[in-house]
């Protein structure tokens, strides 16, 4: 019982705990979602959602990756603006203003040798999302416009213009989507190939799994590093806790908010980067009139993970892998939109953890206690156990 | 004699802390009652309870002999209590008849019914000797009127037993006394008045009796005529204080902080809030800057402290022209400040009480290399800071600073900036919100910087601390500096007519 409080009292232990316990209520609401829309269907769908990508085997799960890779980043840009104190909305027009930076680079500058041309590729996007989160950054250090307005706008600025600079430069009008970039600019598969693949047949279906997920991970740890490591991390996180403070110690406030906001965009940057940088059977950017959905998943994903940078990780693979469960509910009779709307749920209902977390635990541990005093009590009328 | 209000056995406990344990009031009609207590006695809790904003645990409330349940502020109204806060409840934008009768207005077939209102708040104004005028703006009038409309408020309820709530703390010596005067004439006419207060002069003056509290626990209710203020105080801390502090005479040497006419911008309205203020700060003398509450000392600091832009004027530091260099860099040319808001501006509440305490540090080379944090450093500095200044908290170093209690919050932030070995200290209103233990260690403190030749520029609004520990006393009136006086050459009540600007000195 002792070692069961201490571990309670535990904060990462407990954040884990909250996490999980939201993710089972979103399921719960998911559930009853698909009750009332198809109720005969309701317990198989149900078990192909907690199925996920296990659906289709190996090559499913390689898919849940490729599908978290930019979930991940999308949430670290998220939470990483969230301990800083900033509320980034903007991740929709970071990704796509990266995403297509990426793809033109992948397309247009083919003089680059094969790993550079990725990595200029990948570097590309990183800094025009930085860019794109750095007007909103002045703005609010500067001239005090909330950065929540200041991103949305952003958002449709980046998501036409973007439409527009496809449709100009790298449109492949057959298709309806943007250009194949050069096999010189696709991610490696680092060996990923070996591993999610099914077989048909003699050949072998390729998930597009790439290397992406690696450099994913190793950004979620850099950034984890550099918030609970650095002077920088320190001061960044002061800043989010209390401007006023920060001031008042000598933080130069506006241009770590003006830092945290351009660091922030330039994660969602590179996920756009990593998303489309796939090959033949990977991504293409559509032109259409729709905010990129992995941007603001990154919201859910951060929600869910506390803004956790290895938390991140974890919340980006589940949120990709309900998704993807999601997909496969079409084999039996479910509305397309319905679908979209239960896996909403499931999504934004998981990331309610934050408003569990002391409750669940208050709750817990009251348990606990009283567990123990009527041992106590025991103890004392009988005198023995 | 019969009680109009009794609380009895009265028990509030909060997590991990029991506010009131067993606590018993007995309040008779028409009697002034002091309740005295250092600050986290429970004294607040308790009128929170009789006020309906608390359920206690344990214990019955009774009035004239019968039980009653308050489960709100509305049953406390019904019953005939009323509360002025300590921060009035006021419509800034409203005329002070329109406050008055804010929720039980006078209406006819839903139309506003102002006359007989106006009427009656006369007479009640009239009657106690309230003098307000019913059409002036409560952002026009000044704190102590303020408080009258809080007070007639209550009496427009036909309030008989009214709680006052620390009700000095804004207030001049004269408003003081008037407001003494007021109270008196309440219970006069049969109203029984509940004071809160840690001011013992003010019980001596206005109360019948008093009940003690110390720590969430009863510890007596006396007769104030036939108790001594020594025994009082000894009772409500619970050994020996002294208040008086031991000064070393000391010459004063050259001059740390100049400021030459500065001007800083008011927020509100074109009046300066800090209007072309010139002086000096030396070597070995703790120079204290009085006045009411929000005559510029707030915007003084910041300007000096370089958190807030200024219109004019020029910041010296030890010769070097500090006015317009960041904060950072201040606080490296040896400023150090002890802020007015500790919750705000003095701490991260969210970090632990190790990155509080490095938190002007963390940039130094003994704390980081090639930009990552030496977490063992900080450590051992923390804990070593924590034992020189006797901070304590639950869980030592580790603690989240929230969590801590305001005297030690204080004093984590005094030993931060004490520690920077400040040629000059900034202390705004260091001892606001702490008990008389943590008000002496801090005063201490301040002393011990002076005694050591440092310079001390202390803002405060606590007479007692005013005259007690200063050097010299700058009072600050509307954003000016009205004189310079000597605390071993002028009273109490002199000082008092400087700070409601009715007396002008020289500065020198």
């Amino acid at each position: 019982m002792k070692q069961l409080q201490s571990i309670l009292e535990k904060d990462s232990f407990s954040r884990t705990i909250s996490s999980i316990f939201s993710i089972l209520i979103g399921l719960l609401f998911g559930f009853i979602i698909l009750l009332v829309s198809n109720p005969t269907q309701a317990v198989d769908g149900f078990l192909i959602i907690l199925k996920g990508g296990f659906s289709t085997h190996a090559k499913g799960i390689g898919q849940v990756l490729y599908f978290a890779t930019p979930l991940i980043l999308t949430g670290l840009s998220v939470g990483f603006a969230f301990k800083t104190g900033l509320f980034n909305i903007g991740a929709p027009g970071q990704f796509i203003m990266g995403a297509f930076t990426a793809v033109y680079i992948g397309v247009k500058w083919t003089f680059l040798p094969a790993p550079w041309h990725w990595i200029v590729a990948l570097l590309g996007a990183t800094i025009v999302g930085g860019l794109w989160a750095l007007i909103p950054g002045i703005l609010k250090a500067y001239l005090n416009v909330h950065e929540v307005i200041a991103t949305i706008m952003m958002n449709y600025i980046g998501m036409y213009l973007a439409n527009f600079l496809v449709k100009s430069y790298i449109y492949d009008s057959k298709k309806a989507l943007s250009m194949n970039v050069a096999d010189t600019a696709v991610l490696p598969k680092a060996g990923l190939d070996k591993i999610f693949y099914n077989t048909m047949g003699t050949t072998k279906d390729l998930s597009t799994v790439n290397c992406g997920i690696f450099i994913a991970i190793i950004i979620a740890i850099i950034i984890y590093i550099i918030l609970n490591k650095t002077t920088f991390g320190y001061e960044l996180k002061a800043c989010g806790f209390s401007q006023d403070a920060s001031k008042y110690a000598g933080i130069n406030d506006k241009r770590n908010l003006v830092t945290s906001m351009v660091i922030s965009g330039m994660l969602a940057g590179l996920g756009g980067g990593l998303l489309y940088l796939s090959g033949g059977n990977g991504r293409r950017i559509k032109v259409v009139d729709v905010l990129a959905i992995e941007g603001f998943n990154g919201i859910p994903v951060a929600l869910l993970a506390l803004s956790n940078p290895i938390g991140t990780i974890f919340s980006a693979i589940f949120i990709s892998y309900i998704t993807q469960g999601g997909h496969y509910l079409q084999t039996l009779n479910f509305v397309p939109e319905v679908i979209d709307i239960i896996i909403a749920c499931i999504i934004y209902f998981s990331a309610f953890s934050l408003f569990f977390k002391d409750y669940i635990f208050r709750f817990i541990k009251n348990r606990v206690q009283s567990m123990e005093e009527k041992k106590q009590e025991r103890l004392e009328d009988g005198g023995e156990e | 004699m019969e009680y109009v209000i009794e609380m009895l056995h009265i028990t509030k406990e909060f997590p991990g802390i029991i506010a009131n344990d067993d606590i018993t009031l007995q309040l008779k009609k028409g009697e002034i009652h002091a309740l005295l207590g250092e600050n986290g006695a429970g004294k607040s809790t308790l009128m929170s309870v009789l006020f309906g904003l608390y359920q206690p645990e344990k214990g019955t409330i009774r009035k004239d002999g019968v039980e009653v349940k308050i489960k709100d502020p509305n049953d406390a109204n019904g019953l005939g209590i009323g509360m002025v806060h300590q921060h009035f409840k006021l419509v800034h934008n409203f005329t002070v008849l329109q406050n008055i009768i804010l929720g039980v207005e006078t209406t006819k077939n839903g139309f506003l019914k102002m006359d007989e209102a106006r009427k009656k708040v006369m007479e009640l104004s009239n009657r106690y000797g309230l003098m307000v005028d019913p059409d002036a703006y409560i952002s026009d009038i000044t704190v102590g009127m303020q408080q009258r409309v809080e007070i007639l408020k209550m009496l427009y309820r036909n309030n008989e037993i009214l709680i006052f709530d620390e009700p000095t703390a804004v207030l001049t010596p004269q408003e003081i006394e008037e407001l003494m005067k007021i109270m008196k004439e309440l219970a006069s006419e049969g109203k029984s008045i509940l004071f809160i207060t840690h001011k013992l002069n003010e019980i001596k003056e206005v109360a019948d009796r008093c009940t003690v509290l110390r720590k969430g626990k009863y510890i007596d209710t006396i007769d104030v005529s036939e108790t001594s203020k020594e025994a009082m105080s000894e009772m409500m801390v619970g050994r020996k204080v002294d208040l008086q502090i031991e000064k070393a005479e000391i010459s004063v040497g050259a001059p740390v902080l100049e400021v030459k006419d500065l001007v800083v911008a008011s927020k509100q309205g074109s009046k300066k809030a800090v209007n072309h203020v010139s002086f000096k700060v030396s070597k070995g003398e703790i120079v204290c800057v009085a006045g009411i509450d929000g005559n510029g000392q707030s915007e003084l600091v910041y300007a000096l402290t370089g958190l807030s832009s200024i219109e004019g004027g020029q910041i010296l530091l030890n010769g070097e022209d500090i006015t317009r260099v960041s904060v950072r860099h201040r606080n490296k040319a040896g400023m150090s400040h002890i802020p007015e808001d500790r919750h705000k501006d003095g701490l991260v509440l969210d970090y632990s009480l190790q990155d509080n305490l490095i938190l002007k540090k963390y940039f130094t080379p003994g704390f980081q290399k090639n930009g990552f944090l030496r977490f063992r450093e900080a450590e051992a500095y923390a804990d070593k800071l924590i034992e020189k200044f006797d901070i304590r908290s639950g869980k030592g170093r580790e603690t989240e600073t929230r969590s801590m209690s305001g005297g030690n919050q204080q004093k984590a932030i005094v030993a931060r900036e004490i520690d920077l070995n400040p040629e000059i200290l900034i202390a705004v209103q260091p001892t606001r919100g702490l008990d008389v233990g943590a008000i002496e260690y801090i005063h201490k403190q301040l002393v011990t910087q002076r005694d050591e030749g440092k310079a001390v520029l202390l803002i405060s609004l606590e007479l007692d601390e005013v005259m007690n520990i200063s050097d010299r006393i700058l009072v600050m009136y509307e954003g000016e500096i009205v004189a310079d006086l000597d605390p071993k050459e002028v009273s109490v009540q002199e000082l008092g007519l400087y700070m409601a600007g009715s007396k002008r000195g020289e500065a020198r």
